[in-house]
């Protein structure tokens, strides 16, 4: 285990170079921070001031071991727009996305799950037509059509749930601002963790449904009944578990991408987490936030990933990760 | 006493008959051989003794009774009590058909809880004596294996340790040693004689081995194209054959060629959907096939011990008799 993760690190460092030179290839096609961060009135000679300051003037190369080595320190730079660290403002919003990708996925999960067998064990029957109707439509409608819609009733209409923003959030254990605790926190969570669900749940549905019925084909889905074991147990438990190897895998990446690009649903509900800030970033041109930002969803990824293959080798004894037995 | 008695069993999907209207039975410590070639419908006439014909599969029968109780009337809770316990199955692909998911002791104990119960400890302790009695060498640590770390041999040695959990009255063995390689073949079928022989168990034994089924078999049906062509005891059906499809099979022999050049066989193959012969199914590939036979369809002949579905059976010298 220790080697697997020792690996692991390895290689996410490696994805973090290639993702800091990408993110500086960038940044000369991003437009000129400094028009960004004075206003009209300033002087050139002030501007000229500031880029030299910024370090904007030394070679690209220079500047990007600047911030290599700065990164090494655990010093992204600073935002232009924030004045402050770029981590610390990207932490700070990360409980919003991690709660919201939270509850979506596990909205999805507890709707696809028995859908998606329901589906596939009958799929003849009314309930799974309409469940596959259900997730046809849930598949062409995108999202920020289902969020305007959700809000329109939800928020505006019955005005039973609030529209924007988390809501009251209290701290938890000093280190993380979570809205899990309070009435107000999970009411502002559901319009957006259902939007998200609702995109998501029949990608999810028709994933199991495919893989259950390959599965139920299976040699040994057959010697299960052989043996005498009840129906549910034989769905739920021997086909299940072999359904959900490839579920993981997805799950997995959608889960990464859920927390780091949630833009369009963050943007609608004004949700005070990354992707939101990540879109803000990009219009301010504030570009140390972006390449701090790119390099966060690098860790990100890498830290799903690692999670998903843990996973999966305790759900599949036949991927054992090296060092690590069970 | 007649443990399994089926009379007039049919597997249909859709219009295509897989098994056609079957009969036979096996008594208690009896060993049944079921031959004939892929397609014949030996494994599907077996599947449907198990209740595991699949939509849009039917079974339909005159009469399928195990122990003189009715499995096709009967309520089908009660018939997923009787199926991998008192009727159990061992099937021809050991390495697919062990979950992989799974310890080998879970599924071992799986088994024993769905029919038995008991504590955890004794369910454990039992499952060890099962994997001691169908010679599993240190049967403590492969309780904690996954079906990937086991042989294709010890696979169905675990298989059989399932089969025979419940201490099944009748068990079905389908192919149990097609996947498996010839040195294994031999211990497999020792083991399953061993065991049956003990717990004086009613064996279905479904293969394509003639020798074997020889070698084993108290009686033997002979399959073709889901029909039961010949059956009577094994010494006679195999030294005088009365049916041309039994005497192709015993002459497609390697044995039988000794001295030839080429093994014989019996040109074409098993009729399907939509190639199924007027008359005799076996007309089309029947050196011995006459006009009637390709015209009309032959009704099973002889004593019940010894039945031959041919219009000219074959005498002693292997010629047809008319």
């Amino acid at each position: 285990m220790v080697s697997f993760i020792g690996r692991r690190l390895c290689q996410a460092l490696f994805v973090l170079l290639i993702i800091s030179v990408v993110s500086f290839v960038i940044q000369d096609n991003l437009g000129d921070p400094v028009r960004q961060m004075v206003g009209q009135s300033v002087s050139l000679q002030e501007r000229a001031a500031l880029q030299q300051e910024l370090g904007l003037n030394d070679p690209l190369l220079q500047q990007y071991g600047r911030f290599l080595m700065g990164a090494l320190q655990g010093d992204l730079g600073m935002s232009y727009y924030y004045k402050q660290p770029t981590l610390d403002v990207i932490v700070s919003r990360l409980p919003a996305t991690l709660e919201l990708s939270f509850c979506a996925l596990l909205l999805v999960i507890i709707l696809a799950t028995p859908l998606g067998v329901i589906a596939a064990i009958h799929p003849k029957s009314l309930l799974s037509r309409a469940v596959l109707f259900i997730s046809t439509l849930g598949l062409s409608i995108p999202i920020f059509i289902v969020a305007v819609f959700l809000m329109y009733f939800f928020a505006i209409e019955w005005r039973v749930l609030p529209s924007f923003g988390r809501g009251e959030t209290t701290s938890f254990l000093g280190l993380w601002q979570t809205g899990l605790f309070n009435k107000d926190g999970l009411r502002h969570l559901l319009l957006p963790s259902f939007s998200l669900a609702f995109v998501l749940t029949p990608i999810f549905i028709r994933l199991i449904r495919a893989e259950m019925q390959d599965v139920l084909q299976s040699d040994f889905i057959r010697y299960a009944w052989s043996k005498g074991i009840s129906a549910p147990r034989i769905y739920f438990l021997h086909a299940l578990k072999n359904t959900m190897l490839p579920v993981i895998t997805v799950g997995g990446i959608q889960a990464g991408t859920l927390v780091a690009y949630t833009i369009l649903t963050e943007s609608i509900f004004q949700w005070p987490g990354m992707g939101l800030l990540f879109m803000e970033a990009v219009t301010r041109v504030d570009v140390p936030l972006i390449s701090a930002y790119l390099m966060v969803v690098g860790v990100i990824f890498v830290v799903t990933n690692t999670l998903v293959d843990v996973v999966y080798s305790m759900v599949n004894p036949r991927v054992r990760i090296p060092g690590y037995s069970a | 006493m007649s443990l399994l008695k089926l009379e007039n069993l049919s597997v249909t999907f859709g219009n295509f008959r897989a098994v056609d209207q079957i009969s036979y039975s096996v008594n208690e410590g009896e060993v049944l051989g079921i031959v004939g070639e892929s397609g014949s419908g030996k494994s599907v006439s077996s599947l449907s003794l198990m209740g595991l014909i699949d939509y849009p599969g039917k079974v339909s029968a005159d009469e399928l009774t195990f122990m003189d109780q009715d499995l096709l009337s009967m309520p089908e809770a009660q018939r997923r009590k009787i199926t991998g316990s008192d009727i159990a199955m061992i099937f021809q692909d050991p390495m697919t058909s062990l979950n992989p998911c799974f310890t080998v002791g879970y599924q071992i104990i799986e088994a024993l809880k769905t029919h038995q119960g008991g504590t955890k400890k004794e369910l454990k302790k039992r499952a060890i004596e099962l994997l001691t009695l169908v010679g599993i060498p240190a049967p403590e640590t492969r309780l904690s294996a996954y079906p990937h770390q086991l042989s294709g041999g010890m696979s169905q040695r675990v298989m059989i340790a399932i089969a025979i959990a419940c201490n099944p009255k009748l068990l079905i063995a389908d192919e149990p040693t097609t996947a498996l390689d010839v040195t294994i073949q031999a211990q497999i079928i020792d083991l399953l004689i061993d065991l049956q022989e003990q717990k004086q168990m009613g064996l279905v034994l479904i293969t394509h081995d003639l020798a074997l089924v020889a070698e084993v078999a108290h009686r033997v049906i002979v399959m073709y194209a889901g029909q039961i062509v010949e059956s009577g005891p094994a010494s006679e059906v195999f030294s005088a054959p009365q049916h041309p499809y039994t005497q192709a099979l015993l002459a497609s022999l390697p044995e039988s060629a000794a001295g030839k050049a080429r093994l014989e066989a019996l040109p074409g193959v098993v009729p399907g959907q939509y190639d199924r012969p007027k008359g005799c199914l076996l007309s089309p590939r029947c050196p011995y096939a006459t006009d009637h036979c390709r015209n009309v369809e032959p009704a099973s002949q002889g004593p019940l011990e010894r039945q031959v579905k041919c219009h000219t059976p074959l005498n002693a010298q292997g010629r047809p008799a008319a």
